[in-house]
């Protein structure tokens, strides 16, 4: 993208490689370690960059012809509400190596609504949260206190998802089961699902911890980057040196923030693991109507649907069920990745003028 | 700051004179202080957070971590006492992170050369750089389905074996090796690409001075220069790769020991199953089969060890990097 405009002068040729093909062996071994004409080198080492497209391609192609019979007996209302999804997807488990076309019926609502709903509540709080430690990180903690921030802040991107999945279930859990729930509040839904303490509440808190980070990252980058000269010229009109900060700098770094929310919304919908092990892994959409109890009810996203799955991989209906999911993600994260570059055009050419 | 008692001020008008230079936040409108109180405590908050995870971590970790459990193999047993210790997981793991960075970087070397450095016809480049974008943006839980749906051909039978139906199983080390490389690409493909575009352009302008072909440049003194770049890619690579689980969880089979295929030694441990820290810290989780929090507390304990070390490793590189002005031509010119 950005090689050098000159071209090399004129490169003496080393001839001895350009000869008629050499024996294997020894000799295969002699001729790579001899200087490699220029031309060969930049098509092997074009090629080799080229494997990364066909591992996407063929990352769509597989995913999707085995998700294919979801799509070809539901069409795209798999995506809609009906029907208890426990159950069907418990019918195509069940089903034999050659399954009737009734077993691949599919209502997928409950998975596509609690990934929804973990994503934007994750991504609401942990923008906000991030937004105001970036402003901290970069503007008013003590230099001290800004350099232990960062690297404690790139420690918690980095602590591994089945971590978070386990303190959550061990401490977060039992914690909110035993103190938050009230028995009149496990009562009153006796009859409709039992209330643990793993739900939608632990899993976004965790979900939004595992965020931030991300968030953080980019927008303290783009606070640093902003020039100060637009934030001084507000503070010499008499702004006072924070809302100078918000109303110029953060309104200049929008796109910016856009897009880290864009990156940060790809993560949290493709996390399976640690929402599998907090969230209760029940197919059930948590009502908001509820109240309070909302926020404990269990649910399911399509990510943590694979993961509780994936030991009914042998059974054809389950595994186009399972593909169809990931179909989605991928979906969603081609759409976001897209969505990421038109956000970022803005932000790319403020830079270059200045 | 201030003696005097904080005023409620109408908007926009001056604050008193006499505090000199600095506005003090005594005299700001009450939704800035709110502002204000409210970036302390986020930042201060998080800082605290992660102390908490490390410090519980850390508690639980000497509390449940005899030595013996890093030397023992695991066994099945419901008693906690009897279930033995993680020595398989541990190897697992490593022998991921070998096979995915085995493949990961020549494949991110690489492209990250021919887009920064050739990158003709430049819509080609473009392709490659979004790739990878799209690669990195793929939740992992995908990848392990895409990689468990190729290494289920027929074609790569070899790499995993062959069920009593004639089904391949498609899970091996091989298998998630492969798929783990994916993960640890983009930050290797980042580090390299970032390195490669901040090399000063007086280095290339005096190789090809002195009638160096474009490749030897690269080769003699571009790749010795981004060296510490790719060493910190490497590092992150390494640090994604020890921490996924749903990678391994659906592509290294679930075996509690490292179940070897066939009898090529080396080759057969390649083919076979086994599993990794992560997977034994959810097996044991709660959400596992086997409620065994002790052991899955000790095996999280030495795996977040694992990712601090690699963090401050990641620190360490940087720095010495910036202190070595990139000026490597001692080391790998002839």
């Amino acid at each position: 993208m950005t090689a050098p405009a000159e071209q090399p002068p004129a490169a003496p040729a080393p001839s001895s490689s350009t000869g008629p093909a050499s024996p294997r062996g020894a000799g295969l071994l002699a001729r790579l370690r001899e200087p490699w004409p220029d031309r060969r080198a930049e098509r092997t080492l074009g090629a080799v960059s080229l494997l990364v497209g066909v591992c996407v391609i063929a990352m769509l192609v597989f995913v999707g012809v085995r998700a294919w019979p979801i799509f070809a007996h539901n069409g795209l209302s798999w995506l809609g509400p009906g029907g208890s999804l426990e159950s069907q997807l418990g019918n195509m488990q069940a089903t034999s190596v050659n399954p009737p076309a009734a077993a691949f019926h599919l209502r997928a609502w409950p998975l596509v609504y609690g990934t929804l709903l973990t994503t934007i509540v994750a991504v609401v709080l942990g923008m906000a949260i991030a937004v105001l430690s970036s402003i901290f990180i970069v503007e008013l903690a003590p230099a001290r206190l800004r350099a232990l921030a960062i690297p404690v802040i790139r420690l918690l991107a980095s602590v591994p998802s089945v971590i978070y999945g386990l303190i959550g279930i061990l401490v977060l859990v039992p914690f909110v089961g035993n103190h938050l729930v009230t028995a009149s509040e496990k009562a009153s839904e006796q009859n409709v699902v039992e209330l643990t303490g793993a739900g939608l509440g632990v899993a976004a808190v965790i979900l939004t911890v595992m965020i931030t980070p991300i968030m953080i990252a980019l927008i303290c980058e783009a606070l640093t980057a902003a020039p100060t000269s637009w934030r001084e010229g507000a503070v010499a009109l008499g702004l006072n040196p924070l809302r100078a900060l918000i109303a110029v700098t953060l309104r200049a770094i929008r796109p910016a923030i856009v897009a880290a929310a864009v990156l940060a919304t790809g993560r949290a919908l493709g996390e399976a693991v640690m929402i599998q092990m907090v969230s209760g892994g029940r197919s059930f959409s948590p009502n908001p109507g509820d109240g309070l109890i909302f926020f404990y009810e269990p649910l399911r996203t399509l990510a943590s649907a694979i993961v509780d799955y994936h030991e009914g991989l042998g059974a054809p209906a389950l595994r186009s069920a399972l593909y169809a999911f990931a179909a989605l993600l991928l979906f969603s994260a081609f759409a976001l990745s897209i969505a990421g570059y038109l956000i970022k055009l803005p932000l790319r050419r403020y830079q270059t003028q200045g | 700051m201030s003696a005097f008692t904080p005023q409620y001020l109408p908007g926009g008008e001056p604050p008193n004179s006499g505090h000199g230079r600095r506005s003090s936040p005594w005299t700001w409108r009450w939704s800035d202080r709110l502002v204000l109180v409210c970036a302390w405590t986020a930042g201060i908050g998080l800082c605290l957070l992660s102390a908490a995870i490390v410090i519980y971590m850390g508690v639980r970790g000497i509390q449940y971590l005899r030595p013996g459990l890093l030397f023992t193999r695991p066994s099945v047993s419901t008693s906690q006492s009897q279930s033995g210790g993680f020595l398989d997981p541990l190897i697992g793991t490593a022998l991921l992170a070998v096979i995915g960075i085995a493949l990961a970087v020549p494949l991110a070397v690489c492209s990250a050369i021919w887009v920064a450095e050739y990158g003709r016809p430049s819509w080609l480049a473009r392709v490659v750089e979004s790739a990878i974008e799209i690669v990195a943006g793929t939740p992992d839980i995908v990848l392990a389905l895409f990689g468990l749906a190729v290494f289920q051909l027929g074609l790569f039978a070899p790499l995993s074996f062959r069920a009593e139906g004639g089904g391949v199983f498609g899970r091996s080390f091989v298998a998630a090796g492969a798929m783990m490389s994916l993960i640890a690409l983009p930050p290797l493909y980042a580090a390299t690409r970032d390195g490669l575009l901040a090399a000063p352009a007086h280095l290339r302008e005096a190789a090809f001075a002195l009638g160096k072909t474009r490749i030897a440049t690269i080769r003699r003194v571009l790749l010795p220069s981004v060296r510490s770049n790719i060493a910190t890619g490497v590092t992150l690579g390494i640090s994604r790769i020890v921490g996924d689980t749903a990678i391994v969880l659906l592509l290294l089979g679930e075996t509690l020991h490292i179940e070897a295929q066939g009898s090529v030694p080396g080759l057969n441990v390649l083919r076979g199953t086994g599993s990794t820290l992560t997977t034994y810290v959810y097996d044991n989780s709660p959400a596992g089969e086997g409620a065994a929090p002790q052991k899955a507390y000790a095996a999280a304990f030495v795996l977040l060890v694992f990712v601090l070390c690699l963090n401050v490793l990641v620190d360490r590189i940087g720095r010495s990097h910036s202190r070595a002005t990139g000026l490597a031509l001692s080391g790998g010119a002839v």
